[in-house]
């Protein structure tokens, strides 16, 4: 549920990165924090514990410019991974306009990325949303680690809709920012198709 | 109010409306900022000592914190908290739920004090409560009469690639 403000001329969105407990949610936002200008971003909050899994929810503001004379705000939040914070995940799908689902290419993360899409699907319907009329993305995360899967299985496994997916090394930054513009692109056509 | 789906149209009017309540409950309440967030973290309006707030932040982790609370509601059987208060050592914070939907905040120092806050945000609230219900209405109603033409329907492919340039 975008926020359209003719007021300020502004629109709002909200775009959440979800995905198995390590599988890199924070170090995407954490990247795209890195390297976007100072003028277009606002300050990342990180809402962890002491040992710096994700508590609550990371929060990083961003403005990408104009469109017909729109200011188009979008703002990023991570949900926590570990499958014991399941309330908390529910309550930052509240009011999505869009969802990146990142995946670690693991192995042995192969069952906790399938555990965690399935978890996906039930939270959001519990919203009242369904998965396939959301803009939608995933990114397939850590292709630099030796263990992992091939693209082709986990495309099979967890992307049966062929939504858009992009491989990733959030740490490096590859694949990042490409998986942003997509899921951005695809909430800025629902709202021209009036949707949102 | 608003459908899960729908979108949360925010227009001229109406926000003249929200900022002169607002900032009568400035003034009324001696507090030193007020701003109301969407349920979903959209920062709507702010008024007051602003400038050394990061607001945008403020919204959001308001938005958690109500988010939060809420879910803790519900496992007791409560409907909603529809107010919540944080004591500091010099700034406070009151936090309350205004038509269900919207979150208003005023932080206050000891210049006035959680009697006379509660007392004008209940005040406020009504007539927040009001404009709102307008809101929601005009909404409604345009999307019926297929008025509300989205700023977005004419956007190109090549407007959404500049954003990424």
């Amino acid at each position: 549920m975008s926020f359209i403000n003719y007021a300020s001329r502004e629109i709002n969105c909200k775009i959440v990165y979800y995905g198995p407990g390590l599988c890199g949610k924070t170090t995407n936002l954490q990247l795209v924090y890195q390297k976007t200008a100072p003028e277009a971003k606002g300050k990342m909050i990180s809402l962890a514990t002491e040992t710096e899994r994700t508590l609550f929810f990371d929060f990083l503001p961003l403005a990408l410019g104009e469109i017909r004379g729109f200011k188009t705000r979008f703002h990023l939040y991570t949900v926590p991974g570990q499958v014991f914070y399941d309330a908390s995940r529910k309550l930052i799908l509240k009011g999505v306009d869009g969802v990146v689902f990142v995946a670690d290419s693991q192995e042995e993360r192969l069952d906790a990325n399938i555990e965690s899409m399935e978890n996906l699907k039930d939270n959001l319907e519990e919203q009242g949303y369904q998965l396939e009329k959301l803009p939608f993305v995933i990114q397939y995360n850590k292709r630099d680690l030796p263990n992992v899967t091939s693209v082709a299985e986990l495309r099979n496994l967890l992307n049966p809709d062929d939504v858009p997916d992009f491989e990733a090394c959030a740490t490096t930054g590859e694949g990042v920012f490409e998986t942003l513009k997509a899921v951005a692109k695809l909430i800025l056509v629902d709202l021209k198709k009036g949707g949102g | 109010m608003f459908g899960s789906q729908s979108n949360f149209v925010m227009y001229d009017e109406e926000l003249k409306r929200i900022n002169a309540v607002i900032e009568k409950l400035l003034r009324e309440s001696n507090s030193k900022v007020i701003f109301l967030v969407d349920k979903n973290g959209q920062l709507i309006s702010a008024t007051g000592e602003t400038e050394h707030l990061d607001t945008t932040s403020l919204a959001s982790l308001t938005a958690g914190n109500i988010a939060a609370t809420g879910g803790l509601a519900k496992l007791i059987g409560e409907k909603e908290f529809s107010i919540l208060f944080h004591e500091g050592e010099k700034d406070n914070i009151h936090i309350s739920i205004v038509a269900g939907r919207v979150i208003l905040v005023v932080i206050f120092d000891q210049r006035s004090s959680l009697g006379l806050v509660r007392l004008r945000v209940k005040k406020a609230s009504d007539e927040l409560a009001d404009i709102f219900e307008d809101l929601a209405r005009k909404t409604a109603e345009m999307e019926k009469e297929g008025t509300a033409q989205s700023p977005f329907a004419e956007i190109t492919d090549d407007d959404i690639d500049n954003l990424f340039k």
